[in-house]
């Protein structure tokens, strides 16, 4: 990694920074095709074991294909995936130490909960009493004991995720892989099991290999996330530098908002920021790039908006500051949005905590603002 | 309950009433009566012009004494007898025979489909009494099976199909497959793919999934199919009489020849109201059971 490393402490499970590590997954050069659609395009990336990594892009992007493959629903076209240094291209779905826990559950509707954990324990023909104290360890690791006698139609949809799960872990295996695991879930519970993932994954040290598209989930649960697109892995990274130093102006945009300014760069500053010349008459932005970046190079400057501050006063001894005029305030609750027009048109989008009551709100529509951002805030994109 | 509600179900009931319970009922009556030489041929007739006095006098001349001539008679305990073990022998084969035609269909390409189900239905667009005269060309003597098989050397003398069992089991299956078909088609279709994904994904064969998975999750279809060939089977008529033999014993044929070659329709009502009591029991099922798989599904 090219970037200032983050100060390493012991204690971090980082195990892609430590080059004595070996991987449990290794993607060589991946190629699927399906006829002429290219789903996995010359894909490279290895995956620890007990990490939590977690696939993220738009559909079609290949995400579900790559999980497939993993599986063994689907055999590479070109290159070889390794499992703990095997290659597993030739071994089928039901001799590969992988489960997965489908977007559909897929439950056997035709069996009880306790059955369903036990249907894999019984296929590798383990003695009667081992597979009835694996179920009971299973459904008290997802809390569902009461339920092991009823039908998956007789029970909720929070608690079939329980089983789905309870029922891929039940083999113990090597690598866990979860398709959208919790897609068909609301809000609350999603947010709540997603914790309960993570206190599971850490419990039984699986490595789990989850699909999503929801970046907030991905953000929230993985140790590590891929964001996607036609079938190339965009940028490998950890949640937060993802958000905060995304490479590209596909993965900025893609996760979270943001503001992209487009301009040409001019680095005549010693202390490596440069300045951004982005429209006529303006005064140039600031920013620091993480790598030099040569005079006149094009560039999108990219720039969260909880990273905007907003004022009603012009904020002395400040970078990048800016004027224009509220049109638009998006309510969540506990943030606010504004969209603020400068004159020349562009808007921006500010993000501040709502940490007084709505009616002693500062800011309302058609408010003259200033708008200001460190040197630093921002990234400096070229890709 | 509103009225519109009520005139609504009055539709059905009225209906049934009209073409199922009154034509049950002179059937009933008719079995309760004594055969006699006359237009309509039994007695007694109910005079309505007798009034009350009339209707009690009809009414103590009907007795079950036909039905106690049906526990005497062997042949006719035999028949039904013959009647199930045929019944539920086709009904048997026409699974072994739909069960695999509608796996198929159901894993077909989806643009397949549409006419490999055209297929299935195709052969009701003929008459079903031509269709079975057919397999009389096919299966007699000189028939193009015992052609077909003596020209390919596999036999010396021609096999005698036509009247006897094998050919009443052959017309049987033939005529019931897409009832048998169809519903097995509906829940295999209906199965998520990703289930049989999940059971090879926990360590099953593509043979075990089918065995642990397909196969009781097609069990409802199977259940439905096996009932809509078993009931109409058991009181069959034209196949055993245009391809069985002189020993295929059915009550429909019973039945037929009752009411048309003895002119008994007191004796004949009751065999057909035996059958019908006979045929409640499978009907209850394979009610009781919809309705269990209906609320499985909800």
């Amino acid at each position: 990694m090219s970037d200032p490393a983050p100060t390493s402490r012991p204690d971090v499970f980082a195990p892609w920074n430590d080059p004595n590590q070996r991987p449990l997954i290794q993607f060589q050069n991946v190629t699927k095709r399906f006829g002429d659609f290219t789903a996995i395009d010359d894909l490279t990336v290895d995956i620890y074991a007990r990490e939590f990594f977690a696939l993220l892009g738009p559909s079609g992007c290949g995400k579900t294909t790559l999980m497939r493959m993993l599986a063994g629903f689907e055999t590479p076209t070109e290159g070889y995936i390794l499992l703990d240094g095997q290659d597993i291209g030739p071994v089928p779905p039901n001799k590969r130490a992988v489960n997965m826990m489908f977007q559909s559950y897929a439950l056997f509707p035709h069996l009880t909960v306790a059955e369903n954990i036990a249907f894999g324990l019984k296929r590798d023909n383990l003695p009667k009493d081992q597979i009835a104290a694996r179920v009971d360890e299973m459904l008290r690791l997802v809390q569902l004991q009461k339920f092991a006698a009823r039908k998956p139609h007789q029970i909720s949809g929070g608690q079939r995720q329980r089983v789905a799960l309870a029922r891929s872990l039940a083999k113990a295996p090597k690598l866990l892989l979860l398709d959208e695991p919790l897609g068909a879930l609301d809000k609350k519970l999603r947010t709540d099991t997603q914790f309960e993932l993570m206190e599971i994954q850490e419990k039984t040290g699986t490595t789990f290999v989850i699909v999503t598209h929801d970046q907030e989930e991905a953000m929230t649960v993985a140790s590590r996330v891929a964001v996607m697109d036609h079938g190339k892995m965009i940028q490998v990274d950890t949640p937060d530098r993802i958000y905060e130093t995304p490479k590209s102006v596909y993965v900025a945009d893609f996760i979270g908002d943001v503001n992209l300014v487009e301009g040409v760069a001019t680095s005549h500053q010693k202390d490596g920021k440069v300045q951004i010349h982005w429209a006529e008459g303006k005064e140039p932005i600031i920013g620091t790039p993480m790598q030099p970046i040569a005079d006149g190079t094009r560039c999108t400057f990219a720039i969260r908006p909880e990273k905007v501050h907003i004022s009603k006063e012009h904020p002395e001894g400040k970078t990048n500051i800016m004027q224009g005029k509220i049109i638009d305030i998006a309510y969540l609750g506990n943030l606010s949005t504004y969209h603020v027009q400068i004159p020349t048109g562009e808007i921006f989008k500010a993000q501040s905590a709502n940490t007084r009551r709505i009616e002693r709100r500062k800011f309302t529509w058609e408010d003259n603002v200033w708008l200001w951002w460190s040197e630093t805030a921002g990234v400096v994109l070229t890709e | 309950m509103n009225p519109r509600k009520a005139l609504l179900i009055l539709v059905p009931y009225l209906w049934l009433l009209a073409l199922f319970l009154v034509p049950f009922l002179i059937v009933l009556k008719i079995s309760l009566s004594d055969v006699a030489l006359s237009i309509p041929p039994y007695t007694p007739t109910l005079d309505l012009s007798a009034g009350w006095a009339g209707f009690r006098d009809f009414l103590s001349e009907l007795d079950f004494e036909n039905y106690v001539f049906l526990s005497e008679d062997s042949l006719y305990w035999k028949s039904y007898l013959s009647s199930l073990k045929i019944a539920l022998i086709s009904t048997f084969l026409t699974l072994l025979v739909g069960y695999p035609v509608a796996y198929g269909m159901a894993n077909a390409p989806d643009e397949w489909r549409p006419t490999l189900m055209m297929l299935v239905i195709l052969p009701f667009w003929t008459s079903f009494l031509i269709r079975v005269y057919a397999w009389m060309g096919i299966l007699s003597n000189e028939g193009f099976l015992n052609q077909f098989l003596l020209w390919t050397g596999l036999i010396s003398e021609p096999l005698t199909i036509l009247n006897t069992n094998t050919a009443v089991y052959i017309g049987i299956v033939y005529t019931y497959l897409p009832f048998m078909i169809l519903p097995i088609y509906a829940t295999l279709e209906k199965l998520d793919a990703s289930l049989l994904e999940a059971a090879e994904d926990l360590g099953c064969t593509r043979a075990g999934a089918f065995w642990l998975v397909t196969l009781p999750l097609s069990r409802p279809g199977m259940i439905a199919g096996c009932f809509l060939v078993f009931i109409p089977a058991l009181g069959e008529f034209v196949i055993p009489s245009l391809l069985g033999g002189s020993d295929t014993l059915m009550i429909g044929k019973v039945l037929w020849e009752e009411f048309f070659s003895n002119r008994d329709w007191p004796v004949a009502s009751a065999v057909a109201v035996v059958l019908l009591a006979i045929l409640i029991v499978p009907i209850i099922l394979f009610q009781r059971q919809q309705q269990r798989q209906q609320e499985a599904e909800q």
